[in-house]
C-alpha cells in the first residue's frame, strides 16, 4: 500500500532543479506528481515517478542527493469535503502529517500523497476505514 | 598631546637598549630559577642564565609558543607562587583547553601603566569619561582597559559588551568623551547613532579600538563618522593584554612599551631576525613580568618594525598595522577562533567528520560566520523539520565550542571544495588591506 517517493535535496541556486529534471528526462522517466518544499538555503524536491528505483540511481549517478521514501497515496472522490474526511480520520488516529501534496491521475478519482509520522499506524487506520491506496504498479502505468 | 612617562617613552635608543639588556638578563635568570619547564628547555640547548648578558644574546634563547602554554596547562609556566598571583585571565585555545595567564600585583600595576601611556597617547586624561565596551571576564580586554582608564585618572564606565542601547543612552547622558571597544562594534554603534539622530548630541573625542584585525580605511571611517580621533591598541593575553602597543596621533605605527616587552621580527620560515621595515612574525620577550614571564613568545602576528623616532616625540619602536597571521587563527568579533575548534565540534557530533567549509564575512561592519555542511547520507531526511533540527544541532555544538553564534547552512553532498592534501576549510571574505 506504500509507494516509493523520490526525495532530492537541492541547493537554492539557479539551475539545480532543472538539472534534476533533466536527468529524469534523459532516462525517459515520467514524473507523475511533484512537490517542492523550500527554505532560505535549500529545497526538498519530492516526486512520484514512473520508475522510482531507476530515478534514484540516475540522480545519484549525476551527483544529486536522492533517496527513496515510503509515502501513502490515497484515492479520493472528486467531492467537497473528501480530503477533510481523510485528514480527520488520520487526526482521530492521533497521527501527525509531515507533509502532503496532490497526485494527478487519469481516472475519475483525485489522489493525495501523505507522509505520516507513523506510516504503519496511519495505513492501518485508513485501511480500516476502507480507503483505497494507489499502488506502485498503478504508478508505473500512469 | 601629553606624554604619560617621558622618562621611558622618550629615552634615547642607546639608553633603551641598555635598559632592555639589563632587564632581559634579569628576566632570564628569574625564569630559569622559577620555572622548571623553561629551565629544562634552556638546559636542552646547553644554556645557562650566565650565557645571556645582553640583547646580543637574545637569539640564543629558544622560542615559546602557544603549545608550551597548552602543555603546561594550567599553571606550569607561572614563575610566581599562587600566593603572589592576584588575578587570572584565560583565552580559548585550539583544542578547547584554555590558555591561562596569571598576574602578580606588580604585573597588574605595570599593565595599568602601559594602558595609561596608551590612553595619554590618545589624548585621554583625567577630564575624560571613558566607556569600556570590551568584554569583562576571562578575556583581558575589559579589565585591562578598565584599570588603565582609572590609572590615567579618567572616569571609567564599565559597560562590557552586549547592550548597545544602554551604551548609547549613557554616552549621551554622561557626555562620554572616550570609548574603548572593537572597531567593528564601534562602527555598529555609529550606525545606530545615525539612525536615531543622536549623532549630534554625543561628545566623543577619542576612540581606542583593538582586539580584532581591521584596516586603516575602517579607522578613517570611524573618525569621519563619529568626528573623533581613533587609535589602534594592541595586546595579547600571553604577554599582558591590551596596551602592549598603541598608535599615536601620527598614525604611523603602534608604539611598543619596549621597556616591558622586547619585540623582535623574525622570518616566517627560518625564524631568523629580519631587518627593520621587513615583514615577519612578531615575537615578544617580557622584561619585567613576574606571574608568567615568557621568553621569545611567537605571537603569529605578521608585521614590521620601525625604530626611528616618531614625530609625536616618542622614541619607542613602532610596529606596523598587522598584515595577517602566520597560522590559521581567525579573530571573529574580537574572539580568537581556530578552525580546528569547529572541526573538533563537528567530529564530536557523531564521531564522523562531515565535509564542511567556514565562510567568514563582514556585513554592516559585523563579522558573520557561516558553516556550510554537506548533507551526507547519514544526515539525509526528506522532512524539512528534521533538517532544521540538524541545523540547530550543529549550530549548538559549534556555539559551545567557540562561544560565538554561527549560521549553519546545509549544502548538497560533494559540492564543497576538496583540495589535494590539506583541504581548504576557511574562506575569509573580509578585507584587511
Ligand atoms: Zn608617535
Amino acid at each position: 500500500m506504500f509507494i516509493k517517493q523520490v526525495s532530492v535535496f537541492l541547493e537554492n541556486s539557479a539551475g539545480r532543479l532543472q538539472s534534476a529534471l533533466k536527468v529524469l528526462k534523459n532516462e525517459n522517466i515520467n514524473i507523475v506528481s511533484l512537490s517542492l518544499a523550500d527554505t532560505n538555503d535549500y529545497g526538498m524536491l519530492r516526486m512520484i515517478v514512473s520508475d522510482a528505483a531507476r530515478a534514484k540511481d540516475a540522480l545519484k549517478a549525476a551527483g544529486l542527493s536522492a533517496h527513496l521514501t515510503d509515502v501513502l497515496a490515497i484515492k479520493l472522490p472528486h467531492t467537497v469535503g473528501s480530503l477533510e474526511h481523510v485528514l480527520s480520520e488520520v487526526a482521530d488516529a492521533g497521527i501527525n502529517v509531515e507533509y502532503m501534496y496532490a497526485l494527478s491521475t487519469k481516472d475519475e478519482n483525485a489522489c493525495i500523497v501523505i507522509k505520516p509520522e507513523n506510516a504503519e499506524a496511519c495505513a492501518k487506520a485508513l485501511e480500516d476505514k476502507k480507503f483505497d491506496f494507489v499502488t506502485n504498479e498503478e504508478v508505473e502505468n500512469f | 598631546m601629553a606624554i604619560w612617562n617621558e622618562a621611558k617613552e622618550c629615552m634615547s635608543r642607546d639608553q633603551m637598549c641598555v635598559l632592555q639588556g639589563e632587564r632581559l638578563k634579569k628576566q632570564v635568570k628569574y625564569v630559569y630559577h622559577n620555572v622548571e619547564y623553561y629551565r629544562k628547555k634552556m638546559q636542552n640547548v646547553g644554556l645557562e642564565p650566565g650565557d645571556i648578558n645582553g640583547l646580543e644574546d637574545l637569539t640564543k634563547l629558544p622560542f615559546t609558543t602557544k603549545d608550551d602554554l597548552r602543555d603546561t596547562y594550567p599553571f606550569g609556566l607561572f614563575a610566581a607562587p599562587q600566593s603572589e598571583i592576584v588575578r587570572i585571565h584565560a583565552s580559548s585555545g585550539t583544542t578547547g583547553k584554555a590558555t591561562v595567564v596569571g598576574y602578580t600585583r606588580r604585573d597588574i600595576d605595570i599593565w595599568a601603566e602601559c594602558v595609561a601611556r596608551a590612553l595619554t597617547q590618545c589624548g585621554i586624561g583625567k577630564n575624560d569619561i571613558v566607556q569600556v565596551a570590551y568584554g569583562y571576564g576571562l578575556f583581558t580586554g575589559g579589565l585591562g582597559a578598565h584599570y588603565g582608564v582609572e590609572n590615567v585618572g579618567a572616569t571609567v564606565v564599565p559597560m562590557s559588551t552586549g547592550n548597545t542601547k544602554k551604551l548609547i543612552t549613557m554616552m549621551n547622558d554622561f557626555g562620554a568623551t572616550g570609548i574603548m571597544c572593537t572597531p567593528s562594534y564601534l562602527l555598529h554603534i555609529a550606525e545606530t547613532l545615525y539612525e536615531t539622530g543622536e549623532i549630534n548630541n554625543i561628545k566623543l573625542k577619542a576612540a581606542v579600538c583593538g582586539a580584532e584585525p581591521w584596516t586603516e580605511k575602517m579607522r578613517q571611517q570611524i573618525e569621519e563618522k563619529l568626528h573623533v580621533n581613533c587609535f589602534d591598541i594592541y595586546g595579547l593575553s600571553e604577554i599582558m593584554g591590551p596596551g602592549v602597543a598603541c598608535d599615536c596621533i601620527e598614525h604611523k605605527g603602534l608604539h611598543v612599551q619596549e621597556d616591558h616587552f622586547l619585540p623582535e621580527i623574525v622570518a616566517k620560515e627560518t625564524l631568523q631576525p629580519v631587518p627593520d621595515g621587513e615583514l615577519g612574525e612578531l615575537v615578544f620577550t617580557t622584561l619585567t613580568k613576574e606571574g608568567i614571564p615568557l621568553i621569545r613568545y611567537r605571537t603569529k602576528d605578521l608585521t614590521s618594525i620601525d625604530r626611528t623616532p616618531c614625530a609625536c616625540g616618542r622614541t619607542t619602536a613602532r610596529i606596523a598595522r598587522f598584515k595577517g597571521r602566520s597560522d590559521d587563527m581567525l579573530v571573529l568579533r574580537g574572539v580568537n577562533v581556530f578552525p580546528s575548534q569547529i572541526e573538533a565540534a563537528l567530529l564530536e557530533m557523531d564521531g564522523i567528520l562531515p565535509h564542511y567549509m567556514i565562510i567568514v564575512d563582514r556585513v554592516n561592519n559585523l563579522d558573520t560566520i557561516e558553516v556550510q555542511v554537506e548533507v551526507e547520507e547519514r544526515f539525509f531526511s526528506d522532512e524539512i523539520k528534521e533538517l532544521e533540527k540538524l541545523t540547530k544541532r550543529i549550530e549548538g555544538v559549534i556555539k559551545t565550542a567557540i562561544g560565538l553564534a554561527v549560521k549553519v547552512k546545509l549544502v548538497e553532498p560533494k559540492t564543497l571544495e576538496r583540495a589535494e592534501g590539506k583541504s581548504v576549510h576557511v574562506i575569509d571574505k573580509r578585507v584587511f588591506d
